[in-house]
């Protein structure tokens, strides 16, 4: 039963890590960009919140608002400081999107202080099920982690929209040549990535009530490797690196002996997977065009 | 009436000057083509007219109207589409959708199934394929594909770049058919070629592009017999 337990958790985790990675690979593959920033969208998702949480006392109204705020947030972020950059040196645009990364975070510490906020959003206990034991905000977490994905990959397969988005990441030149406006679409991935990103927040709220400026921080780098070793630019690939990851940290933090490890033994997987297959797991070798 | 018109068009990439002011135009109804040697500037051309790459200077008069500044998406809309040189169909694509993306211009697409079945009635391999990967095509397939996906959005203008790449002889035969077909039913075309044979034999009027400028123009027929263009273009 403990091993039941500790898959759910495994899941629930991963299904948020799954959240931010799909928001890295969305943007790798059709701006061709690693947006470092992106973790710190969360704590800005977190912190709106908190303050609408302040105001009205009703979690869905935050989560709502958070998600919203972020994707102007992230479309904001993607005028001003990428789109000029495009056709830049990748190394400028990573930079930047460090620089953003710093921006956000000192921001919202100015705007709130540095010691951290506490939220409690909802708490609704135990779920039992004979011998087994699990929170409802894991069950929450895995459920609506999961029906968003399947959303997305729904979105993705059989939309107009969603296979514009296919067609620019493949082949932007292309894509303009059908009539796509692949600015349009870039845009659209920001926010669609900005979305999840707050709903990641929501989730984290969720399991652990305290809000920092840096709270992004950890996750974002680990859903970045979750990313990675799914194969970037592949949104399957984010969703199974995610709940990789998630499984492996649950699973470790049950075993006292590796628990301290935890992070360590993440990151070791990523340099596993890199030098067995440096492209990710479900990642494509991309083939040279003639 | 020049259908398309090109003034003086110049482009640089980085201090190579590519095209160094260049002048002709495509009347409607016609098949004009481009021939040169490799790097002359023909690809450069095509794609600098639909606007993938930054014009220095000159102006593209499509319709009468100035589309030089044009972002390339919306010239789709205008009539003008084009089969890019390596084809550059959508490998994670099945057929059918990369077909569905050449009609994306078109927002409330009432003819998409009537359109759908004149591209597979013109290349039935396609319609046997339809839910293939693209990538899974051969070099011949993918080039029916690239020019069906071009004709889902009925383009009064068809701006074809090197069509006969990597194609055997007798495919290269059987594609420059299907131009000529399209064509007939309307379509104007602007073929760039380095098969300079071929695209002469099936050409109205032709010019000639040798390091970024047009060194030749005239009557295609005329263009196959005279004796610098058999020495140096067709290996005579």
């Amino acid at each position: 039963m403990e091993i039941l337990e500790t898959l759910i958790n495994g899941l629930s985790i991963g299904g948020t890590y799954a959240m931010i990675a799909l928001g890295y690979t969305m943007v790798y593959g059709i701006a061709k960009m690693l947006n470092f920033a992106h973790g710190d969208v969360i704590m800005v998702g977190g912190y709106t919140i908190y303050v609408v949480m302040a105001q009205t006392g009703y979690p869905l109204i935050g989560l709502a608002a958070a998600i919203l705020f972020c994707m102007i947030l992230g479309v904001t972020v993607e005028k001003l400081a990428y789109k000029p950059l495009r056709g830049a040196s990748p190394l400028a645009v990573l930079i930047t999107a460090i620089g953003v990364s710093y921006l956000l975070q000192s921001t919202a510490q100015m705007i709130f202080g540095s010691s951290p906020k506490m939220v409690t959003l909802l708490d609704l206990g135990n779920v039992k099920l004979g011998s087994l034991k699990i929170q409802w905000n894991v069950i929450i977490t895995l459920i609506a982690s999961f029906v968003i994905m399947l959303i997305l990959t729904l979105f993705v397969k059989y939309t107009r929209t969603g296979r514009a988005m296919v067609a620019v990441s493949e082949d932007k030149g292309a894509a303009q040549l059908m009539g796509i406006n692949s600015n349009a679409i870039i845009t659209l991935t920001f926010a669609i990535g900005s979305a999840l990103a707050a709903c990641a927040g929501f989730f984290m709220l969720m399991k652990s009530p305290s809000l920092s400026n840096t709270m992004g921080a950890m996750p974002g780098i680990k859903a970045f490797t979750a990313a990675v070793i799914g194969g970037i630019g592949s949104i399957p690939g984010a969703m199974l690196g995610g709940i990789l990851i998630g499984i492996v940290e649950a699973v470790s933090y049950k075993i006292t002996v590796i628990a301290p490890y935890t992070d360590a033994i993440e990151f070791l997987i990523l340099i596993i997977i890199l030098l067995v297959k440096p492209s990710g797991i479900l990642g494509k070798k991309r083939r040279e065009k003639v | 009436m020049a259908l398309l018109e090109v003034k003086d068009l110049e482009v640089n990439y980085g201090v190579i000057r590519a095209l160094k002011g260049i002048n002709f135009h495509v009347n409607k109804g016609e098949i004009v083509t481009l021939i040169g040697a490799n790097g002359a500037g023909k690809t450069t051309t095509m794609q600098s007219i639909i606007g993938l790459i930054p014009i220095k200077s000159g102006h593209v008069i499509y319709n009468d109207q100035d589309i030089t500044k044009t972002p390339c998406h919306k010239l789709v809309k205008l009539g003008m589409s084009q089969v890019p040189e390596g084809r550059r169909i959508f490998q994670e694509l099945t057929v059918y959708e990369n077909l569905m993306m050449g009609a994306y211009s078109i927002k409330k697409n009432v003819t998409f199934k009537d359109d759908i079945e004149m591209v597979y009635k013109r290349f039935p391999r396609l319609k046997e394929r339809k839910n293939q990967i693209a990538s899974t095509l051969s070099g011949g397939e993918q080039q029916m594909l690239a020019m069906g996906r071009a004709l889902m959005s009925h383009p009064d203008i068809l701006l074809l770049d090197e069509p006969s790449m990597g194609l055997s002889p007798l495919l290269v035969t059987e594609i420059f058919d299907i131009i000529q077909e399209i064509n007939k039913e309307g379509t104007t075309v602007l073929l760039v070629e380095q098969n300079a044979k071929k695209a002469l034999s099936i050409a109205d009027r032709a010019y000639v592009l040798e390091t970024g400028s047009i060194v030749l123009e005239g009557d295609a027929k005329e263009m196959m017999n005279n004796d610098d263009i058999k020495k140096a273009y067709l290996g005579e």
